[in-house]
């Protein structure tokens, strides 16, 4: 055949030779931009492709009272969690590993629950196993493919029910507030505060969660569960200080007498919270790694409500204590002074046209000044008082003293007073201005019942203002979330001339059953209407009276009267004042005793369908 | 020189690769997941043993032999593959197709890798008879019928990756027994217009230039003709013919253009194996230690995706050694190619170049997805018997035909 001669064979070759190689180059060249050029994106592929990654929850950061003992704090706990490639797989092994440690059926649907929501994150099965349980799980390892048993800090409040509605608790985020991002930087899995100062400050306390990562293969089994390189370490939650005093808390939790409802605060003038409690309470600890069914179930049902926070989310008619607000009222606007008697003296009822307005005590008070009025709580005097403010100054007044904003406590959930804003209100409520009497109203206003419902904290900032410098101090635990925006608007000489009313009422008021030599203590009682059951308990007092250093309320429910609560209040002064041995336990008087009984509610004698009753509250 | 030696430099050469494909094969088995790939290098020694014994009788067997019996094979080997649409069976990811032959539940080889080399020996004895090489399109009938009834074959199994290395066997063929480039481009050109049809402009501007190249190529006026119809034809039924292919062949070649498309299915093959390469970075992450292998996410490791292995654990270094033993490998064949003591020989040696040429610009390139997934082994690398046996006797061959031509060749020393 032609052609096959050396020059053309050569030519040919020579073609073919070229063409080989440039074949080669071009294989060589995708080689070298796949493999030197991408390296770094095909190399992140390839860890996605195989790593799963597993969040290490950081310790949460510490919560301390005052003087540094511990509110809230972490103790070692153990997680365990099952990487699973299918759902069918999961199911199996979660059958298996409920026979070796309690795994009920409603935890196994939940953890499948879970599972489906994210399907190539580990799922969490026991938030919080116990030593026995790991060691058990690590024995039955091989059968249990996928484990990661993760030790992990979990939370523990060593003074429990004592602080659980300070501190409130922890528990697991869910997709609503992953959806609403209500917990930045949180994620499927992490534990977020959900109540209290845990939910206040859950951005300093929760920390960075750091990520480690287990190696799977393409089938989504667990291959290796610790890949060192490229885990990010947690981040710890900062330790937060607070102005809580905590013996002086777990004092007041020790004296609550039990099965009482209420709640009680303890504040510096200035606005520090050292105790803040309410009760019934519940253990918070009880959440932590994830609360059972039962036990939600009995929290959230219990007619007492102790997850309520009676202290900052109770509402309860001020009653007499609010006496205080009407007289700063006058004193301001300059209607009377402390000598000011009012026209007609206390015989035990008030003539309002044809009807009559009870004082508590039936025989009546007499003529009284303001102090006197306030040491014995005359309801007659405050009637009086109330007309010459008119209803319109009274709530003007009252919205200027900041009754019907919230106080700005740093806690969650506070619950704004209610109070009318203007005069407005009765028409919209009673449906017109004909449909309403403004006299009774003003009566009802003037001893702090009516359409008038405070919180406890609210109370206390208004006390906190008297036993200060008439400027109400934000209260807080931690920061104070703003600056004062209400006054009294008294003068020193007049909030001194309160002080002296207050001091009266104990040395020998209403509340002279629980005056102690060693303490001077101002207060006030009151009794709240309540038309659900017994009246509901105040007291709120101060002391040093001369020189306030903690300013007590104390609300109790169905308590029928301020009296009852006073010796708590006193006690839990005298506890902080001076030092915890002198006081041992409160005294708390049976209620026979005629003479004892300080003031009551106003009855009117008789009340037209059109006059509001009292409303009682929670 | 030695004249009774064989050549040492391809004997290297191929030892070489043969070396390197069992470690990498033993390597492939590693994994920590149990895969079909585990203890298949084991078996591949077995198959070393069947191919040596292989390429030292072929290299024994005299050219003129094979020269003589070369219609017999071809027939044979046409039988075969007739006989493998009937009872053939699918395996692994051609599940569906049949081109295995099996006895009982016994698969015994493909028959598909032993007509390639019938059909370069067979065409290597046509070229070789005729005075002149193929000057127009009548000329080139024959050759074409020679290599398109066992490409017909092929595709009807359906292989699309053996019936594309018929192509490359052609077309080199064709180019070492002398047939000029433009006769080879008008052959070509209706298979071009095909691929382009897809496009509008592009087979605008394709038929555009076919024009233009015929006028001034002048060939006789009937081949314009001829070879214009073709492309007109092809460009027709390029969209009837798509929706004929299978499924899975379309989505074979649609993952091709962008994986993405169904990176679950039809492209995961070409990400994993991409990923694979692309985190091996320089030096790779080790022998047997690619994790991408070591946990399954590279398909076919042991088979079709052998070479993504050499990518993840040795690097672009162990990919640039490799290639270039691929490289060294054609450049003696064709040194042998070149210097062969009679046209059959040369023939024969550039056919077996271009038959691998095909087989591993189409393996590797689809590792790193400059080429569809095809499914067809990479030789001396990828498990598998009957490949690896054609391999030896090609190797026996293109032996035989140095030794020859040492012996008697035409070509200066």
């Amino acid at each position: 055949m032609n052609g096959f001669d050396a020059y053309q064979l050569g030519r040919r070759g020579t073609t073919a030779s070229w063409v080989l190689g440039g074949a080669f180059l071009i294989l060589i060249g995708a080689f070298f931009r796949t493999q030197v050029l991408q390296h770094d994106k095909y190399a992140l592929q390839a860890q996605t492709n195989r790593l799963r990654a597993i969040p290490i929850e950081p310790p949460r950061g510490e919560i301390v009272d005052r003087n540094g003992l511990l509110i809230a704090e972490n103790a070692p706990g153990f997680s365990v969690k099952l990487l699973a490639p299918k759902a069918d797989s999961l199911r199996a092994v979660l059958q298996r590993l409920s026979t070796i440690v309690p795994l009920d059926s409603f935890a196994i649907e939940e953890s499948l629950r879970r599972f489906r929501g994210a399907p190539y994150q580990p799922v969490v099965v026991l938030g919080d196993a116990d030593f026995a349980a790991v060691s058990r799980l690590e024995e039955h390892r091989a059968m249990l493919p996928g484990l990661i048993i993760q030790s992990e800090p979990k939370r523990l409040y060593p003074q429990g029910r004592a602080v659980a509605h300070l501190v409130g608790y922890v528990s697991e985020v869910t997709e609503s507030d992953l959806s609403t991002n209500r917990f930045p930087n949180a994620t499927l899995g992490s534990l977020v505060g959900k109540a209290g100062l845990e939910r206040e400050y859950d951005s300093v306390l929760r920390g960075r969660a750091g990520v480690r990562y287990a190696e799977v293969n393409a089938r989504g089994r667990l291959v290796r569960e610790d890949v060192g390189s490229a885990s990010l370490p947690a981040v710890a939650g900062r330790q937060i200080r607070t102005t809580i005093d905590l013996p002086l808390q777990r004092y007041i939790d020790s004296i609550w007498p039990a099965g009482v409802r209420g709640a009680m605060i303890a504040m510096t003038p200035s606005g520090e919270i050292r105790a803040l409690y309410s009760a019934p309470t519940y253990d918070p600890n009880v959440f932590v790694g994830g609360i059972d069914a039962a036990n939600w179930r009995l929290l959230n049902t219990d007619s007492a409500r102790p997850m309520l926070n009676r202290a900052i989310s109770g509402r309860y008619p001020p009653a007499s204590p609010f006496k205080l607000a009407i007289g700063a009222m006058a004193l301001r606007r300059g209607l009377i002074n402390f000598d000011t008697h009012m026209p007609v003296p206390c015989t035990g009822v008030y003539r309002l046209g044809n009807r009559g307005f009870k004082c508590w005590k039936r025989e009546g008070h007499g003529s009284l000044d303001l102090t006197g009025a306030v040491a014995k709580s005359c309801d007659v005097y405050f009637y009086q008082l109330g007309q010459r403010l008119g209803l319109e100054a009274i709530i003007q007044d009252g919205v200027l003293m900041g009754f019907r904003d919230r106080t700005g406590i740093d806690l969650p959930s506070e619950l704004s007073p209610q109070f009318p804003a203007n005069l407005d209100y009765f028409n919209r409520l009673y449906r017109g201005a004909g449909n309403w009497s403004a006299p009774a109203t003003t009566l009802n206003f003037s001893i702090g019942q009516g359409e008038n419902d405070q919180t406890l904290i609210s109370m206390i900032q208004f006390y906190a203002s008297l036993a200060g410098n008439g400027e109400e101090p934000i209260p807080y635990i931690v920061h104070p979330t703003g600056a004062t925006r209400h006054s009294t608007g008294l003068s020193e000489t007049q909030l001194a001339g309160m002080r002296r009313a207050l001091i009266a009422v104990v040395e020998q008021g209403t509340a002279a059953a629980s005056r102690h030599r060693d303490l001077l203590v101002a207060g006030k009682t009151g009794t709240a209407q309540n038309s659900h059951g017994k009246d509901h308990g105040w007291f709120i007092g101060f002391a040093p009276a001369d020189h306030p250093q903690l300013v007590v309320g104390g609300i109790m429910e169905f308590a029928e009267h301020g009296t009852i609560v006073a010796p708590y209040v006193v006690n839990v002064l005298r506890r902080y004042i001076l030092g915890p041995a002198e006081p041992s336990e409160p005294q708390i008087r049976v209620l026979t005793d005629e003479a004892v009984r300080g003031d009551s509610a106003p009855r009117p004698v008789q009340l037209p369908d059109s006059v509001p009753a009292a409303r009682p509250t929670p | 020189m030695r004249s009774s030696g064989v050549d040492r430099q391809l004997l290297l050469v191929a030892a070489m690769l043969m070396l390197y494909g069992l470690v990498i094969l033993y390597s492939a088995g590693q994994t920590d997941v149990v895969t079909q790939a585990k203890g298949v290098w084991y078996h591949q020694f077995i198959w070393l043993g069947v191919g040596l014994c292989a390429a030292w009788v072929t290299f024994k067997t005299s050219l003129r032999l094979l020269e003589w019996g070369a219609p017999a094979l071809y027939g044979f080997s046409l039988l075969l593959l007739i006989a493998v649409l009937v009872v053939g069976t699918g395996v692994g990811t051609a599940e569906s197709s049949k081109s295995w032959l099996a006895i009982g539940s016994h698969r015994i080889g493909q028959p598909a890798e032993l007509a390639k080399l019938a059909a370069v020996l067979m065409l290597a004895r046509y070229l070789s008879g005729l005075k002149e090489p193929p000057r127009s399109l009548r000329d080139l009938v024959i050759p074409c019928a020679i290599i398109g009834v066992p490409f017909l074959l092929v595709m009807k199994q359906p292989d699309l990756g053996s019936a594309i290395v018929f192509i490359g066997i052609l077309f080199s063929m064709l180019f070492w027994s002398g047939v000029r480039p433009r006769l080879l481009f008008m052959l070509a050109s209706p298979g071009i217009s095909l691929l382009l049809a897809f496009s509008n402009y592009a087979w605008g501007a394709w038929m555009i230039l076919c024009f233009a190249l015929l006028m001034v190529w002048r060939p006789y006026v009937w081949e314009s003709v001829v070879v214009y119809l073709a492309n007109i034809v092809m460009g027709a039924v390029a969209m009837p013919a798509w929706k004929h292919l299978k499924p899975y062949q379309q989505n074979r070649l649609l993952t091709f253009l962008n994986p993405e498309v169904d990176p679950r299915a039809a492209g995961y093959h070409a990400i994993q194996s991409k990923v694979a390469i692309g985190s091996g970075g320089w030096f790779g992450t080790g022998f047997t230690q690619g994790p991408q292998k070591r946990l399954a996410f590279l398909p076919e490791q042991h088979t079709d995706f052998v070479f993504s292995v050499v990518g993840e654990e040795l690097g672009f270094i162990g990919v640039l050694v490799a290639l270039s033993l691929f490289l060294g490998l054609f450049l003696i064949l064709l040194r042998i190619a070149r210097r062969a003591s009679d046209p059959f020989s040369s023939l024969v040696v550039f056919g077996i170049i271009g038959l691998w040429f095909t087989h591993v610009f189409e393996n590797v390139g689809m590792t790193v997805n400059i080429m569809p997934i095809t499914g067809i082994p990479l030789p001396f690398f990828s498990y598998g018997g009957s490949f690896f046996v054609i391999c030896c006797l090609c190797l026996g061959l293109a032996a035989r035909v140095s030794w020859d031509s040492r012996m008697s060749g035409y070509a200066e020393f």
